[in-house]
């Protein structure tokens, strides 16, 4: 009977939960699903890429690889390299996504996670360059998305930062005499992260209920999204929200403040990972 | 480019909130934006743009809205509507759209990093800042519908 009226009524469905402040798969409004992540190539398995890390918030699956390539850099930017972020949207993950160019949510995802890299700073792109107005360092960060359960933009942040701890860049020197770049594959630094940012997105619901980290079936029942992004001095690199039901400034600093303490709890679980990866 | 669709998207939900689409079942709500110049706060100049070409059009809304941009500065002061040079110069860009109806919040987008209390001010000032904004609407309302 209530695979019926889930069916028929999916928003007064969820209003009854709501009114006993939980959601139907039993997490508390403020609760965040399991989230796991395995980085590397021993346990993410993407042999090919510098840096690839896999996180898994609930269902959501979201998997980032980077690769690293040589670049000259822009003219007018010589001693900066690039960080191109690519989000991706497969047909495999959602019924919603079609196969054909991406559309209008990759594309808008793959403009936040640039944003929130450049709003932080977790990378300067003065450290990729090697040689001033001659050589320097791209990183393709692509973000792929293999099972589409909601909170994609938390999902995709997670995912990058920890692909980009796991990154070890080789070391590259100019040959005075040739002019030409040599790669050093057995000596291999690893990329200096300066910010660790973290999101948290709720869902709005009825204009007054904040719940965080919203399944699809939730997105799609909400008035509107927030995301915020802050690091680890708490400021905030990002403030996201697009449209949706109004909300007071007192709700967002809510938002914010739930935000923070995710941040702690998100930083202690990838300081636990990448201990538990390095060779000692 | 994916610019472009980002702002679209942050256009078409802002817009999605206020217009009561209820009353207009079957139909498509059109709102095309043509950027004629770009001298800085770009987003909140379309946010008004649009939301006075939905009053034009006269679609049923449930509040007006209005875009504010605030600049924070390198000493820490508080800009509103920079131009493009006191963007680029600026620690970070925040971008408002406050709605008529108690001054909520319908959309924000930041550019750069700020602190807490630093965004929460710039909010209070593009609070402050809707009130003008909405005056020169009543304005323009009435200036347009006083010649015919």
């Amino acid at each position: 009977l209530s695979i019926c009226f889930r069916t028929v009524e999916p928003l007064e469905y969820y209003r009854r939960f709501l009114k006993e402040n939980c959601r139907p798969d039993g997490r508390e409004l403020g609760e965040f699903r399991t989230t796991t992540v395995n980085i590397g190539k021993c346990l993410c398995s993407i042999t090919t890429a510098d840096g690839s890390a896999l996180v898994k918030l609930g269902n959501t699956t979201v998997i980032c690889g980077v690769k690293a390539e040589l670049a000259a850099p822009a003219a007018d930017s010589a001693n900066k390299g690039y960080i191109v972020p690519n989000v991706e949207l497969p047909s495999l993950c959602a019924e919603r996504f079609r196969s054909g160019p991406p559309g209008e949510e990759a594309q808008a995802a793959s403009q936040f996670i640039a944003d929130v890299i450049e709003n932080s700073q977790m990378i300067v792109k003065d450290d990729l360059c090697i040689a001033s107005g001659k050589l320097a360092w791209v990183l393709y960060c692509d973000i792929i998305c293999l099972d589409y359960d909601g909170n994609l933009l938390d999902a995709s942040v997670f995912a990058l930062l920890a692909a980009l701890k796991n990154v070890q860049l080789p070391l590259v020197t100019i040959n005075e005499e040739t002019g030409l770049s040599e790669v050093n594959l057995k000596q291999k630094n690893p990329l200096i992260i300066r910010k660790h940012p973290v999101a948290t997105s709720f869902a709005v619901f009825d204009d007054t209920l904040l719940i965080v980290d919203p399944t699809a079936e939730e997105e799609d029942l909400a008035t509107g999204t927030v995301t915020i992004v802050t690091d680890e001095e708490g400021r905030l690199c990002s403030v996201h929200k697009p449209g949706g039901s109004p909300l007071t400034g007192a709700k967002l600093q809510d938002c914010i403040t739930r935000a923070i303490t995710r941040h702690k709890e998100v930083k202690k679980l990838i300081d636990k990972v990448i201990k538990s990866i390095t060779p000692k | 480019g994916v610019m472009e669709r980002s702002r679209e998207q942050l256009l078409r939900q802002t817009c999605e909130a206020v217009v009561l689409g209820v009353l207009h079942p079957r139909t498509a709500i059109s709102l095309v934006l043509q950027v004629l110049s770009d001298a800085g706060s770009l987003l909140s100049c379309c946010l008004n743009a649009a939301c006075v070409a939905l009053l034009d059009a006269g679609l049923p809304l449930a509040a007006l809205f209005c875009g504010v941009t605030c600049a924070l500065q390198p000493d820490g002061s508080i800009l509103l509507d920079p131009t493009a040079r006191q963007e680029q110069e600026a620690r970070a860009v925040l971008t408002f759209a406050i709605a008529s109806s108690e001054r909520k919040v319908l959309m924000a987008n930041t550019k750069g990093s700020c602190s807490v209390e630093e965004m929460q001010q710039c909010l209070a000032a593009a609070q402050r800042a809707a009130d003008t904004i909405f005056q020169f609407y009543r304005n323009s309302v009435r200036r347009r519908y006083s010649k015919s």
